[in-house]
């Protein structure tokens, strides 16, 4: 189960020889099952790692390997979640989550026959997030938060084996936001699929993180990893001890640090 | 106290009450200045050359309507597929954008001699016009659909092994949808447009072809019963397209879509 990834001396530019350098020697390893955060100023590089990551780009120095494999063309078994929730508007939000299983091999070849499965699957999936009976209105007619739900569900409906999270809930009230913090932690428990979540708010990074990368400012690489050794299952609570804030300090330093230098 | 419910809807009466507004303002002015039926004929003039000359009306509205009905139709399939193609390939976008732009700035009427050196005088060349006309904002509305999908929505689908074909099938076309549906409308106008152009020009039946013979025979109200004609069933095709965007479209329209 699960699925190790390794960027080593990574670097990607944007828009040929002369474009934007967006990462520069970058290298990170991902254990299985590792629940791994991403931070680092704005512009850095991060969402230009989870494509590398994903085989949605590549880079023209180094090499990524997902599961022992060098990345050459898009991973196919990945859920992604961004801060845009991106839910078709034609489709119902039961059909948004069902959208993997018409693309995903072998789930696709069995779509028709398997549906009435597929669909309890994805009913069970909604209430798991706080969405049950949400199935049948349209991604337009939820709020914000809620569309990040179904697009969590949307991302883990298939059983991936990696989950890349970029930014996911940057856009939504600090509530929403601790609420869904707790979504991820207990499904992340309950199926132990690698994360790999992108984000601003160092706060989210050490609730959920067993390990933090910190990225300097562009062209990105890592420039401090810390482990988080808090016992899991996390309370909310545990963010408002000294020992959790030691550590939002501490990475709050590193980032003051890479944009002085930036 | 208030009598909302025998409040007139004057939003729902106002185009009604513009148009009859209209005509009164024009019959008006023709009887206050006086003007002669061969200057400007007034409405009620030309409502009875209407009915004087509906056999012929009748006739040419009809072949009116076919040709531009038949070069809409050929302009929905060819605009539909080339649009699909423009919008699949960056490469064929790349290579047809230009010769489309370069296409559409030539003024159709000038392609119309042509057209008839190839296929003579008659319906031909007029519905060849229609689709030559229309065909082009089909293309552009189906392809800028498909070249809008969202980057991460792309990314989503990618990351889960998914093929061009499935992005497309999922939704490119999904989502080029409102957009062709909305493109329709315009398309349609223009078709009357490319047909009557055609009509004047070289066609001996049509009711372009009715109004230069009405012309040349001094026969003004009935070049102006030809103009309603002509609006009647431009009005009455849009209004139609109107309708069938928004049956098929209808989530666009509830979820705020960009069109
Ligand atoms: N598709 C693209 N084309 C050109 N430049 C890009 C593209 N995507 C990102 N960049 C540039 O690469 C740099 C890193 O971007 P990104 O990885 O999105 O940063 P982050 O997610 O950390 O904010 C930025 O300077 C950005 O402008
Ligand atoms: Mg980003």
């Amino acid at each position: 189960m699960s699925v190790p990834i390794t960027l080593s001396d990574v670097s990607h530019r944007y828009g040929g020889a002369t474009g934007t350098l967006a990462l520069d020697g970058c290298s990170l390893t991902v254990r299985p099952g590792e629940f791994a955060a991403v931070v680092g100023p704005s512009g850095c590089g991060k969402s230009t790692l989870m494509k590398l990551a994903t085989g949605l780009q590549f880079p023209f120095k180094g090499t990524v390997t997902v599961a022992g494999e060098r990345v050459t063309k898009p991973v196919t078994m990945a859920g992604m979640a961004f801060q845009n929730p991106t839910m078709l508007p034609w489709r119902t939000t039961l059909r948004n989550v069902l959208l993997p299983l018409e693309i995903v091999r072998p789930h696709r070849q069995r779509f028709r026959a398997d549906r009435a499965i597929f669909e309890a699957k994805a009913e069970d999936l909604l209430s798991v997030v706080g969405l049950e009976g949400f199935g049948q209105k349209f991604p337009w007619q939820l709020s914000g938060g809620m569309q990040q739900r179904a697009s969590l569900c949307r991302a883990l409906i298939h059983e991936p084996e990696l989950l890349m999270l970029d930014e996911p809930f940057g856009a939504l009230d600090a509530f929403t936001r601790e609420e869904l913090w707790c979504v991820i932690r207990d499904l992340q428990e309950a199926r132990k699929f690698t994360v790999v979540l992108v984000t601003h708010d160092l706060r989210e990074a050490v609730f959920l993180a067993d390990r933090i990368f910190v990225m300097s400012g562009r062209p990105g690489r890592i420039i401090a990893e810390r482990t988080v050794s808090f016992p899991r299952p996390r309370d909310l609570s545990v963010t408002y001890t000294p020992e959790f804030m030691a550590v939002v300090q501490e990475l709050r330093a590193h980032i003051s640090e890479a944009r002085a230098a930036a | 106290m208030t009598t909302a419910v025998s409040r007139i809807d004057w939003i729902r009466l106002s185009p009604w009450l513009y148009t009859i507004g209209l005509f009164v303002l024009w019959e008006a002015c023709v009887l206050v200045l006086g003007l002669p039926p061969f200057i400007l004929p007034a409405p009620t003039t030309i409502v009875a050359a209407m009915v004087e000359f509906w056999p012929a009306i009748w006739k040419n509205g009809l072949q009116t309507l076919f040709t531009t009905l038949a070069g809409f139709a050929a302009a929905v399939v060819g605009g539909l597929a080339l649009g699909l193609l423009v919008g699949w390939s960056r490469t064929v976008y790349a290579g047809l954008y230009p010769l489309m732009i370069g296409f559409n700035s030539i003024p159709k009427v000038a392609v119309v001699p042509i057209l008839v050196l190839w296929f003579g005088i008659g319906t031909v060349p007029a519905i060849i016009t229609a689709f030559l006309i229309s065909f082009f904002p089909v293309v552009v509305n189906v392809a800028t659909g498909l070249a809008t999908i969202e980057p991460e929505t792309e990314d989503v689908l990618k990351a889960l092994g998914a093929s061009k074909m499935d992005i497309m099938l999922k939704v490119g076309i999904p989502r080029a949808l409102p957009y062709f549906f909305g493109s329709l409308k315009v398309a349609i106008t223009l078709a009357f447009v490319g047909s009557v152009i055609a009509e004047t020009v070289a066609a001996n039946s049509g009711v372009g072809h009715m109004m230069l013979t009405a012309q040349s025979n001094f026969q003004v109200p009935l070049v102006f019963a030809g103009l309603v004609t002509l609006a009647v069933e431009g009005i009455v095709a849009y209004a139609l397209m109107a309708w069938v965007e928004k049956r098929m479209t209808g989530w666009a329209h509830r979820s705020g879509f960009a069109q």
